[in-house]
C-alpha cells in the first residue's frame, strides 16, 4: 500500500435521508492512493446507498466528497456542475455495477464496449481504438477473437470481467464496486477477484469496494468499514477488523460467515 | 369538409405562430432539437406529417411549392402532399427546382444547387441520433445537453468492425457548427455535403416525435467519422443513362421483363432539366422514347 501525502478521496459526514428514514449519516473517511476500502453490511445497511452518494450517482443530504483532481487539486464533487462530474466519472472514475448488464451495451460489440470510453473522450483512430480494446480484453482474460461479439454472447463472468476492462480502459484512478462478486458461481468469483486484485496492484488503482461477501474484503480491502442502520459502526484495518471485531455487530457479522 | 371550412394551409393560426416559434429557435440554436405540439394531420404520421407541419408555417400565398419523394415529384406520397397545399392554401405548385420557392422533401437534397430565396423542408421519421444505441429520452436530452457525443462514434465503430468500413448509407449523423450532433433524415450520405454551407434555409419536421429543427444558410455540418475511415459521399460509380450525369445521385432501376438494369437519376426534375438542354446518357440514345417515358415508381419495387 503507497500511501501519497495526500489522501485521493475525502468523505466528509456525508449523509442521506429518505424521508425520516436514515439512508447513511455522518460517514467519513479518507483513502489514499493505491488503497483499497471495503464497506461491509447487510442489506439495508446503507452502504449501497453510501456508494451512490459517493459515485455521483445519488445526491446526499449533507456532507462533502473531495476528490484530488489532476487539474485543479482537491475538489467537492458534490458542489461540481453535472458535466463537470459527469465528465470525471468517464476519466478519472470507474463504477462496476454488481449486474454487468447495468454496466455494458448488451446490443454492442465487446470492443465497442471497451472503446466506449475512449470514444467519449476524443478518440477518432478507429485502428487505435480497436488495438486498445482488444489489448484490455485479453488484460481481462477474454481473448481477442471475441472482439466482434456482443455480451448477449458471454458467460455471467465473462460480462462482469468485459464490464471491468470498459471501466478501466481510460486509466482512472478509483474505481467504485459494487458487489463485484454477486450473483456469480463461487469458482467463477474466485477468479475474478485474482483478476481484480491483479488489476488494482499493477495500475495502483484505488478503490471502493461494497459487499456483504467477507471473503470479498479479505482478499482485496486494505481496509474496512462495517455499516449497520446507515451508521459506520467499525472501521480499521481489514485483518484487523476481520479477526478481532470490536464492535457487537461486527462479531455478529464475522461469526455468522464462519458459519456458512 | 367543404374547402371554405380550412384555414390557409390548413392550421390555424395559433397553431401556425406556435410552430414558426419553434422554427425561430431551431434557426438559432443550428442542429438542437426543439419540441413542438404536433397537430393530427389529414393524413398518416408515415407520410410527412412534421414535414407539411413546417411547410404549413412557412409557405405564404404568393409562393410556388414543389414536393419530392427520393427525388422523384410524382410519387403517390408526393402529389397527395403537393394536392394537399393546393386545396388547402392555393399555391401554385411545380415540379422545377429552381422556380420553387419552398421544397418538401423526403429522402434527397435536390441536384441543383438552392439559393437564399428558398426554404427545403425534411421530412423526418426519427430525429434522435442517438436513438440507436440509447433508447431512454432523458438520458439522450441529457447528452446533447452536455455534448456527449462518443456514443455516435460507437456506432461507427460497430459498423466498421461488421462490415469493414462505415456502412451507413443514411440517415448519416453530422456535428453542426461543432456542437449539435444531428440526423440529417434519411437522405443518402451522397447528400451530405450539400447540407453544410447552403444558402437556402433547411427546416426539419418531425410530427410523430413532436420535434423541429434547422439549419440556418451557411451553416457548418460535418459528417461524423474516424481518421482512418474517413467519411466518403459515396453513389453508383456510373453515369446516368438517360441524361449521362456522372455528379448526381442515381437509383438502379428495372427497364424490362428480362431483368434489365440501367442508373438513373433519381432526382427526375435535374435529369429532365439535363435532357431537355440536350444532354444524352448511353441507354437514351439507343432507345430514347422508351427510356424518357419510364416513371420512377418502377423503383418501389426495388
Ligand atoms: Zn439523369
Amino acid at each position: 500500500m503507497s500511501r501519497a501525502d495526500q489522501p485521493l478521496l475525502s468523505v466528509k459526514s456525508l449523509s442521506k435521508f429518505y424521508g425520516a428514514h436514515i439512508g447513511c449519516k455522518d460517514v467519513s473517511f479518507d483513502l489514499y492512493p493505491g488503497e483499497v476500502m471495503g464497506i461491509v453490511g447487510e442489506s439495508g445497511s446503507g452502504k449501497s446507498t453510501l456508494l451512490n452518494c459517493m459515485a455521483g450517482h445519488l445526491a446526499p443530504d449533507r456532507g462533502e466528497v473531495v476528490f484530488d483532481t489532476r487539474a485543479d487539486g482537491p475538489r467537492d464533487t458534490v458542489q461540481m456542475s453535472e458535466p463537470e462530474r459527469r465528465m470525471l466519472s468517464r476519466t478519472d472514475w470507474a463504477f462496476v455495477h454488481q449486474h454487468a448488464r447495468d454496466g455494458l451495451r448488451m446490443g454492442v460489440s465487446a470492443g465497442g464496449n471497451v472503446g466506449e470510453r475512449l470514444m467519449a473522450v476524443g478518440a477518432r483512430n478507429y485502428g487505435d481504438i480497436r488495438g486498445k480494446a482488444t489489448d484490455w480484453l485479453q488484460r481481462v482474460e477474454i481473448s481477442a477473437d471475441r472482439v466482434d461479439d456482443r455480451p448477449t454472447t458471454f458467460s455471467g463472468g465473462m460480462q462482469q470481467r468485459l464490464q471491468i476492462a470498459r471501466n478501466l480502459v481510460t486509466g482512472p484512478r478509483l474505481v467504485f464496486m459494487d458487489e463485484p462478486t454477486g450473483g456469480l458461481d463461487v469458482s467463477v468469483q474466485a477468479r475474478l477477484l485474482d483478476l481484480v486484485r491483479g488489476l488494482v496492484r499493477d495500475m495502483g488503482l484505488s478503490a471502493i469496494i461494497v459487499t456483504h461477501d467477507l471473503a470479498v474484503v479479505r482478499l482485496l480491502a486494505d481496509r474496512l468499514m462495517v455499516m449497520k442502520s446507515g451508521h459506520v459502526v467499525e472501521a480499521g484495518l481489514t485483518d484487523q477488523v476481520l479477526d478481532d471485531p470490536q464492535h457487537a455487530y461486527s462479531q455478529l457479522l464475522v461469526s455468522s460467515v464462519l458459519q456458512v | 369538409m367543404s374547402e371554405s371550412a380550412y384555414n390557409f394551409a390548413y392550421l390555424d393560426e395559433q397553431t401556425k405562430r406556435m410552430i414558426r416559434r419553434a422554427i425561430l429557435k431551431g434557426l438559432a440554436i443550428p442542429g438542437y432539437q426543439v419540441p413542438f405540439a404536433s397537430r393530427e394531420m389529414p393524413m398518416p404520421y408515415g407520410w410527412g406529417t412534421g414535414g407539411v407541419q413546417v411547410s404549413a408555417a412557412v409557405l405564404h400565398p404568393e409562393d410556388t411549392f414543389k414536393v419530392i419523394d427520393q427525388g422523384a415529384d410524382d410519387t403517390t406520397n408526393a402529389v397527395s402532399i403537393r394536392t394537399f397545399f393546393e386545396k388547402t392554401a392555393q399555391v401554385k405548385t411545380t415540379t422545377r427546382t429552381s422556380e420553387a420557392r419552398v421544397i418538401q422533401t423526403r429522402h434527397r437534397i435536390p441536384e441543383e444547387g438552392l439559393t437564399e430565396d428558398q426554404i427545403l423542408v425534411y421530412q423526418v421519421p426519427i430525429p434522435e441520433p442517438l436513438r440507436f444505441l440509447e433508447p431512454r429520452e432523458s438520458e439522450t436530452r441529457k447528452m446533447h445537453s452536455l455534448e456527449e457525443y462518443g456514443l455516435m462514434h460507437v456506432k461507427l465503430y460497430e459498423d466498421i468492425s461488421r462490415h469493414g468500413h462505415i456502412a451507413t448509407s443514411y440517415a448519416y449523423p453530422v456535428k453542426v457548427e461543432d456542437r449539435y450532433v444531428m440526423d440529417p433524415s434519411p437522405i443518402p450520405k451522397f447528400d451530405n455535403p450539400k447540407l453544410g454551407d447552403m444558402a437556402a434555409i433547411q427546416l426539419f419536421g418531425a410530427g410523430r416525435e413532436q420535434r423541429i429543427y434547422a439549419l440556418p444558410p451557411y451553416t457548418k455540418a460535418v459528417s461524423l467519422d474516424f481518421e482512418d475511415h474517413p467519411f466518403e459521399a459515396s453513389k453508383a460509380d456510373h453515369p446516368c443513362g438517360l441524361c449521362g450525369a456522372e455528379d448526381s445521385y442515381l437509383d438502379e432501376v428495372i427497364v424490362d421483363d428480362e431483368g434489365g438494369r440501367m442508373f438513373v437519376c433519381s432526382d427526375t426534375d435535374y435529369c429532365e432539366g439535363r435532357r431537355a438542354k440536350g444532354f444524352v446518357g448511353a441507354m437514351a440514345a439507343t432507345d430514347q422514347m422508351a427510356a424518357t417515358t419510364m416513371t420512377k415508381p418502377t423503383l418501389e419495387v426495388l
